[in-house]
């Protein structure tokens, strides 16, 4: 059974026909070819297949593709450009919290949903980010680039691009 | 020759990653990014019994279903030598009449879409006879014990063992280390102290999962893995497909993580053989359960007992230890000798005994995992000597300081001597963590009656380096720009950030103009592996070589052309200048000799064993340094321990990106926090892996960081590699864990059996209590 979905990716319109079981992961991965949506766990917990949808960050490992229908999602291919990303890649590469990368377009985008909420203590960031797993860093690194990055006034442009 | 006083050597320096940008915008491609035209995607089906006899498999119904391809049983193999291994060539490409661990490939489906695989394999019908497994070391090591293997043992290729010997039963393979009268000093010594110990199994968990694409054209292979050591999978697939080494040809992507789950040969022998009976390329992307059962770090049980004098002079040690390989050797055999070498600890005894033996039990395969060996034994042997030193009333450091080995002291009986400060180090460790000063005072902890702190330090040693083989290839063209040709995959540390610092200081020149790419064994020179703390040491020092030999070929061109003798000429920034103050581009150079704008400069950089055949026993290329401290809280009613502050030392030499160094320390803390207290693999009886998904099987998470994680880095250029570097980013691993224990100890509640969860803590001290109340 297929169903139908129109939604917005990264900005451009998508409508189409999806297979009721297909997973947003596999939408976007197979379908769409937006590879840096990563996969691993499969049951929501580690973080690395995380988009946003209409803002909110989601595991898209356990979301189906059908539920994005009238919604807008965001990847980091869709992120990348804009100010805050740029702000984020200067604040990871200065604080080198990035090692194999696999999961920090899921960090990231995680990170951006947090900039929305306004959450900028680290305590608060930490609690915020204990859904977003890296077996590389230790994550002190990226707690220090997340501090900086979500502590930082909004700028016009950002607060546009929102 | 001198620098120009504005240009600074980029080693030394924390210099941007140069794969960072694109990791961060998710451009950055692993192997399951990649997309090869007419490419099907494979199921397989696991057995469900940890040993069982096949009658049967019957495929018809699957083979008859919408977009199945191929489908590859035990059956297929009858044209090659399927059987592979890196230590012992024991492993079969898919089960053949017979499984060995609940898990192990049957069958393989492939199919247009990853769905259609996954349906057919519920089609195919296994007669099993299911026999009883031996699910752990103590039911393998019985006398009546079902054999996991019983046909003849057959060494792999390359594992630098020596003569592997026969198999004894289950164990396949065992390490000896004796010397001096140990039982003489046990009898005589004023302290003893001995105990049972264990280390449980744990999966590396490298985010991205165990991921190959295979492709066969006109009888050549090439595949696309996510691998650590693509040289030895080479050598490996060639064997077992009977083909010329150069008709292999391995890919290697960036990994999502390695840490030793993916050295070795892992998918690639089952996605080269299911691609081979399609005739189309075909990917295995394994799911995390699936990369479960694929490898993970030995169990083990160990005895061990230390001697010391009333003075606090250690006297000897003896240590029997026995590692779970699970069904299949892998690296075991290396990881025992490696645990065996870790299990005296890096003191002056007058005696020692070590035995370690690798065992085989019907449970998934256990291979290589950071710090293998000294994870599973530091802890044990630094809680000895932390209980020496609380039974003397000796202080925990100086006894360390009485004891430690100094540099040129030997570690192992013919091996290579100390070659660290490991007194300096341990004392940095210790001060890393406020040692000798109160615990910073919380309110809110300190009012709670149930609340014990304590305070550990520990130091060991890892045998590092592997096989001390790399080449390496830097090629500078007419724009002057650089690509090394260099085989050390990046799987995170940082290796192509690291090689392009280390040709561009040996050139003179920025790292940013320098290109270091994936690893492709079809143009890449040959490197041994990616492990074992070898890359900046071993193929570091093949790629400066190689930088060299172009230096040399351009101050050649710059004499000529600026028609000065060169050992007045100086290289700096990219340009060679004359005492005069004229000045050639390295550009300027390479188009210069080719007298045209084409052309390139070639250099080629060797490392191979200096004398000696480089083998294990010879060895270390160094030794790498594993010293930590911890400070914990244990809630003694509760059992739940946090880890307040840890400390651990990067003994590097040289330090060629302080950043990267620290990051590497800091990753192996946080797998050190999860080695020591929640990772654990739980066998059911049938030898099932229970918690095979990040529900039941936790591993850390930012709320497990310490308050304050910090990382020494010392730089004695003490190195052999390049700039005076040695390797890192194991030692904290198994530092870690043994400075847990000892501060658990120290805060009341010694432990002998890891993870240290809360029951299990909770339990000790219940037990304790009783002893107390007993007494």
């Amino acid at each position: 059974m297929t169903v139908s979905v129109s939604a917005t990716v990264n900005g451009s319109p998508f409508a189409g026909e999806v297979p009721a079981e297909e997973l947003l992961l596999d939408f976007l991965r197979d379908r769409l070819g937006l590879t840096g949506v990563r996969q691993s766990c499969e049951v929501e917990v580690c973080g690395v297949c995380t988009v946003l949808v209409d803002g909110q960050p989601v595991s898209s490992c356990c979301y189906l593709a059908a539920d994005v229908d009238g919604r807008s999602v965001e990847t980091i291919e869709g992120l990348a450009g804009s100010e805050f990303h740029q702000r984020a890649v200067d604040s990871f590469l200065r604080h080198a919290a990035v090692q194999c990368g696999f999961c920090t377009p899921g960090m990231v985008l995680t990170a951006k949903a947090l900039r929305q909420r306004g959450i900028t203590s680290r305590d608060a960031i930490a609690v915020a980010m204990n859904g977003n797993l890296c077996r590389c860093t230790g994550y002190g690194s990226i707690l220090d680039s997340l501090c900086e990055l979500l502590a930082a006034p909004a700028s016009a442009g950002e607060a546009g691009a929102s | 020759m001198t620098d120009r006083p504005d240009f600074v050597t980029p080693v030394g320096q924390s210099v941007e990653r140069a794969d960072g940008r694109l990791k961060l915008s998710g451009q950055a491609e692993f192997t399951g990014d990649l997309r090869i035209p007419a490419m099907l995607y494979a199921a397989v089906l696991h057995s469900p019994y940890a040993r069982a006899l096949i009658r049967s498999i019957d495929t018809a119904a699957a083979a008859k279903l919408d977009g199945v391809v191929a489908i590859l049983t035990g059956a297929d193999l009858h044209d090659t030598d399927p059987y592979y291994g890196h230590a012992l060539r024991d492993r079969p490409i898919v089960a053949i009449d017979q499984v060995r661990f609940a898990g192990e490939p049957v069958a393989v489906v492939a199919a247009e879409s990853q769905a259609a695989a996954e349906r057919a394999v519920y089609h195919i019908d296994v007669d099993y006879e299911p026999l009883p497994p031996a699910v752990t070391v103590d039911a393998a090591l019985r006398p009546a014990a079902p054999l996991v293997h019983d046909e003849a043992a057959r060494p792999g290729s390359a594992h630098g063992l020596g003569k592997l010997p026969e198999r004894d039963g289950n164990i396949c393979y065992s390490y000896a280390l004796r010397r001096g009268p140990v039982d003489d000093l046990f009898a005589d010594a004023a302290v003893v102290v001995e105990g049972e110990y264990e280390f449980p199994a744990v999966y590396q968990y490298a985010m991205e999962t165990h991921t190959t694409i295979a492709s066969w054209h006109g009888g050549e292979l090439t595949l696309w893995s996510s691998c650590q050591h693509p040289f030895l999978v080479r050598q490996e697939i060639a064997s077992l497909f009977a083909l010329p080494v150069d008709q292999v040809q391995i890919i290697v992507p960036f990994l999502g993580g390695g840490f030793g789950s993916k050295s070795y040969t892992k998918m690639e022998p089952l996605t080269a053989a299911i691609a081979r009976k399609a005739g189309r390329p075909v990917r295995i992307l394994n799911a995390v359960h699936e990369s479960m059962i694929t490898t993970r770090r030995h169990n083990m049980v160990c005895r061990m007992r230390t001697a010391a004098a009333a003075d606090g002079t250690l006297l000897a040690r003896d240590c029997e230890a026995w590692l779970d390989t699970g069904a299949y050797a892998d690296n075991g055999p290396r990881v025992t000798a490696t645990a065996g070498d870790a299990a005296p600890g890096p003191y002056r005894w007058q005696a020692i005994q070590v035995a370690a033996h690798c065992v085989y039990t019907n449970t998934s395969p256990a291979g290589s995992y950071r710090a293998f060996g000294a994870t599973h034994l530091q802890w044990v042997g630094e809680s000895q000597v932390d209980e020496v030193a609380r039974r003397l009333s000796m202080d925990r450091l100086e006894i360390r300081r009485k004891n430690l080995l100094r540099p040129g002291e030997e570690v192992r009986p013919g091996g290579k001597p100390l070659d660290a400060d490991l007194i300096g180090d341990v004392e940095k460790a210790a001060s890393g963590i406020g040692w000798g000063t109160a615990s910073p005072a919380d309110p809110a902890r300190e009012a709670a009656a149930t609340k014990r702190r304590g305070r550990g330090v520990s130091v060991g040693l890892l045998a590092a380096g592997a096989h001390p083989v790399s080449m390496a290839t830097v090629r500078m063209g007419p724009d002057g720009a650089v690509t090394v040709l260099v085989g050390t995959t990046e799987l995170g540390q940082g290796a192509r950030t690291v090689m392009a610092q280390i040709a561009a200081a040996a050139l003179l020149m920025r790292p940013d103009r320098v290109l270091v790419r994936g690893t492709d064994t079809r143009y890449t020179p040959y490197d041994r592996s990616t492990g074992a703390s070898r890359s900046t040491t071993v193929a570091g020092l093949a790629v400066q070589r190689a930088a060299e030999q172009v230096l040399d070929s351009l101050l050649e061109t710059a004499s000529v052309r600026l028609e000065a003798p060169r050992d007045l000429l100086t290289a700096s920034d990219g340009a060679v200048r004359d005492p005069g103050g004229r000045s050639m581009t390295y550009a300027e150079l390479v188009r210069a000799r080719f007298g045209f704008d084409g052309g390139e400069l070639i250099g080629h950089g060797r490392v191979q064993p200096e004398g000696g055949t480089g083998s294990y026993a010879e060895g270390p290329v160094f030794w790498e340094v594993c010293v930590g401290a911890a400070e914990v809280e244990v809630d003694t009613e509760s059992g739940v321990v946090t880890v307040l502050r840890t400390s651990t030392v990067a003994d590097v030499g040289k330090a060629i990106n302080p950043q990267l160094v620290a990051r590497q320390d800091e990753g192996a803390t946080l797998q050190g926090i999860g080695n020591a207290l929640f990772e654990e693999m739980h066998f059911a009886d049938d030898g099932g892996l229970q918690n095979d998904t990040l529900l039941g099987y936790r591993v850390p998470a930012f709320a497990d960081v310490p308050a304050s994680m910090v990382c020494a880095i010392v730089e004695n250029g003490d190195g052999p590699g390049p700039f005076g570097a040695k390797g890192c980013g194991e030692g904290a691993l198994a530092a870690i864990p043994a400075a847990i224990v000892n501060a658990l100890a120290d805060a009341g509640v010694p432990m002998n059996k890891l993870p240290l969860t809360p029951e299990r803590v909770w339990r000790r001290i219940q037990e304790l209590k009783s002893v107390e109340v007993e007494q």
